[in-house]
């Protein structure tokens, strides 16, 4: 089998998620068997400007000046993979979309505010809202463990990534973690998309779904539970969601 | 017989986070443009803290870096306790310590091993030398694999963690289900520990040969850093100020906005900061030049292998002095699980908030001091929030090393392909970090 040739790119992100790739330890180079990196700016000098077989985009797509970039990488890549929870769905950094753009940046950079290389899109938006993302992995930051499971597809030329359609609640159920309600705690796993195996709530943390919600979500029984059995008072449970999930909002 | 014309512009510099350009330009001799430029998006976390939880806060800011994400995490709980009151255990303290050395040394091996030690091999990356250093990447990966369990046992997970909160820990050491099981899941931590010590010594003779390759410049700077009486500076102190001349200045954490000086220059995209002197260093080199005594005495070892002298003025050491710290974060964590073992683990409950206010909290994360600040509501929810990042303080630095190196490049007759090399790999040893951009500036530049 041809190796990948591989290519990482990253745009409004925190780069965590290719971080996440050298936690592999000493079977990382196992990868290295079946993918070729042939650009990848955060670990190596080296750039192409040959076709390349996928291209790994981490990062959202947060102001109109990266447009004609992605454009290219789309023009180079045979197939896209978009990495992350801000690739897939804008992120965290989605959690202002709902602010006023101009109040935002005054609030950082106050007086400087209007300078030109701070403008920024109204609303923080995944990759696919520019170019046409062929594969998604989601969360924040990836499972690791996935992002082998997605290269392993691409290795057979599988069309089709499966990803779960139910809540972290049944991964949670599954682990046996008593569910944070429980204990007096608030969660978002009875919306939010699964996959990951449930690793906040085992740690003692609400999910705040950041792999985006089930299809078909229905906020209103959330903010409804959020309020009766998590007790959060009304103004933060109809917040909640806005942390990783503000472009799946009905608001949105 | 000097440069006479070079034109370098590298577009997204290379083994760095973040996006950063180089521009020079000679001309006859004569330097026209120099500068040290940041393009990277900017992602405006302390206006989305806003209205969010306490119990949230920390968990969003640490999105702002992926690899610093422990220190963020640590910088914005500190911040919200002493915003709310909120003390925390001895046990909780001295887990945040491992913690942090934790993510000192995942960090330093991630920039020694994948990003600088290409260009002292003369490896375009580490991609290439997985077939020809094969050992020593072996190596590196391994020791990087450590580090990411040391954060997960103690924090959940490495990047973004989970279970440092305010008032403490969300669950125990491994998510263990007594606190015999915590204790065991420390010692076991510690014997990894132990384990890697043989890799980390045969990559030290490499790297020891390969210290000569460093380049030879020195640019006396005031230096930045947390120091604090219980340990070298990284979890916890007060903010250090060191002159080239040796004298210490000490400010309150609380106070930090009178050292860090934010502003605009005219001939840079980020906002700059200014202490006493036109720029100031933080960093690994910084922290070792305010805190060489406190260095475990096995990392002084290596220290003295490298030949390594305190204050030192060079800025590309700042790579080596990561490594000292790196063994150093090794050791004292071995030291601080002993002590933990002593007494044994404690199933402890999360401190509470006894007020509400304004309050300002400070780690050194592996590229240097970081502040967070935070105004809380009655009700427990930020009003507002400040983080100032050690890569933001490092770029005026940056820029005037640059001043200082390019004209003895340009005495020394180097090629335009040399210069660039030193320029990138001056920017690489300060480690920078550069989409944590809280606070980057444009400014049109004179073409």
């Amino acid at each position: 089998m041809a190796k990948l040739k591989a290519a990482w790119f990253d745009f409004t992100c925190c780069e965590g998620c290719q971080i996440e790739m050298t936690n592999f330890g000493e079977p990382f180079l196992q990868l290295l068997e079946h993918v070729e990196p042939v650009e990848f700016r955060e670990a190596m000098s080296e750039k192409t400007t040959e076709p390349i077989d996928v291209a790994f985009i981490e990062g959202s797509f947060s102001r109109e000046a990266d447009r004609a970039r992605l454009e290219e990488i789309r023009k180079r890549a045979k197939i896209v993979v978009a990495y992350g929870a801000c690739a897939t769905s804008g992120g965290i950094n989605a959690l202002r979309n709902h602010m006023d753009k101009n109040n935002v940046k005054e609030c950082v950079y106050g007086k400087d505010a209007s300078m030109p290389h701070l403008e920024t899109n109204p609303k923080v938006q995944p990759i696919s809202a520019a170019i046409k993302v062929d594969y998604e992995i989601r969360g924040c930051p990836i499972s690791k463990d996935e992002f082998i499971r997605v290269v392993t597809q691409l290795l057979h030329g599988t069309k089709k990534v499966y990803v779960p359609s139910f809540p972290v609640c049944v991964e949670c159920k599954m682990k046996e973690t008593v569910c944070l309600y429980e204990l007096g705690l608030h969660c978002m796993g009875q919306l939010a998309r699964a996959g990951c195996g449930a690793p906040c709530p085992a740690d003692g943390i609400p999910c705040e779904a950041c792999r985006g919600m089930v299809d078909e979500p229905n906020q209103e029984a959330l903010e409804k539970v959020l309020m009766e059995r998590g007790g959060l008072p009304e103004k933060w449970a109809k917040a909640k969601s806005r942390m990783f999930t503000a472009n799946f909002r009905r608001d949105a | 017989m000097a440069t006479q014309n070079a034109k370098i512009n590298v577009h997204h510099v290379t083994r760095v986070e973040g996006h950063g350009n180089i521009v020079v330009n000679v001309s006859n001799g004569a330097i026209e443009t120099l500068e040290w430029r940041v393009p990277e998006a900017p992602r405006f976390f302390e206006a989305m803290v806003r209205g969010r939880h306490y119990s949230e806060v920390a968990r969003i800011t640490s999105r702002i870096c992926g690899i610093c994400a422990i220190g963020h995490t640590l910088a914005s709980v500190k911040a919200t306790e002493a915003a709310m009151g909120i003390k925390i255990s001895k046990q909780t303290e001295i887990l945040r310590r491992i913690l942090k050395h934790g993510e000192n040394f995942d960090s330093h091996v991630v920039h020694v091993y994948f990003l600088v030690a290409p260009d002292l091999l003369g490896a375009p990356s580490v991609f290439p030398l997985a077939a020809t250093h094969t050992e020593v990447v072996k190596c590196a990966l391994r020791m990087k694999r450590l580090g990411h369990e040391w954060g997960c046992i103690i924090g959940g997970r490495s990047t973004h963690p989970t279970k440092a909160v305010p008032g403490g820990f969300s669950n125990m050491p491994d998510n263990a289900i007594n606190p015999r099981e915590a204790s065991e899941a420390l010692k076991r931590l510690k014997d990894k520990i132990l384990a890697m010590l043989p890799d980390a010594v045969a990559t030290f003779k490499l790297l020891v040969e390969l210290a000569p390759k460093v380049p030879v410049f020195e640019r006396p700077t005031e230096y930045v850093g947390l120091v604090d009486n219980v340990e070298y500076g990284l979890y916890d102190g007060k903010i250090g100020c060191l002159m080239p001349d040796g004298t210490r200045q000490i400010v309150e954490v609380a106070d930090y906005r009178t050292v860090t000086n934010e502003y605009v220059s005219p001939l840079s995209t980020a906002k700059y900061t200014k202490h006493k002197m036109a720029s100031y260093m933080a960093g690994a080199l910084a922290r070792i030049n305010l805190n060489y005594n406190m260095l475990h005495p096995e990392a002084k070892k290596i220290a003295e292998g490298f030949g390594f002298k305190a204050p030192c003025f060079n800025p590309y050491m700042n790579s080596v002095a990561q490594f000292i710290e790196a063994v150093h974060s090794a050791y004292m964590t071995v030291g601080y699980i002993d002590e933990l073992l002593k007494t044994g683990i404690q199933d402890e409950p999360l401190a509470k908030p006894t007020k509400y206010g304004k309050g300002a909290g400070s780690t050194d994360v592996p590229r240097g001091i970081l502040f967070h600040e935070y105004e809380y509501d009655k009700e427990g929810f930020c009003v507002s929030g400040n983080c100032i990042i050690p890569t933001n303080q490092n770029h005026a630095n940056i820029q005037k090393d640059m001043e200082k190196l390019v004209p003895e490049l340009i005495a020394a007759n180097k090629t335009e392909k040399e210069m660039e090399l030193a320029l990138e790999m001056l920017v690489r040893a300060y480690d920078p970090c550069i989409s944590c951009s809280t606070h980057y500036l444009d400014v049109k530049f004179k073409k």
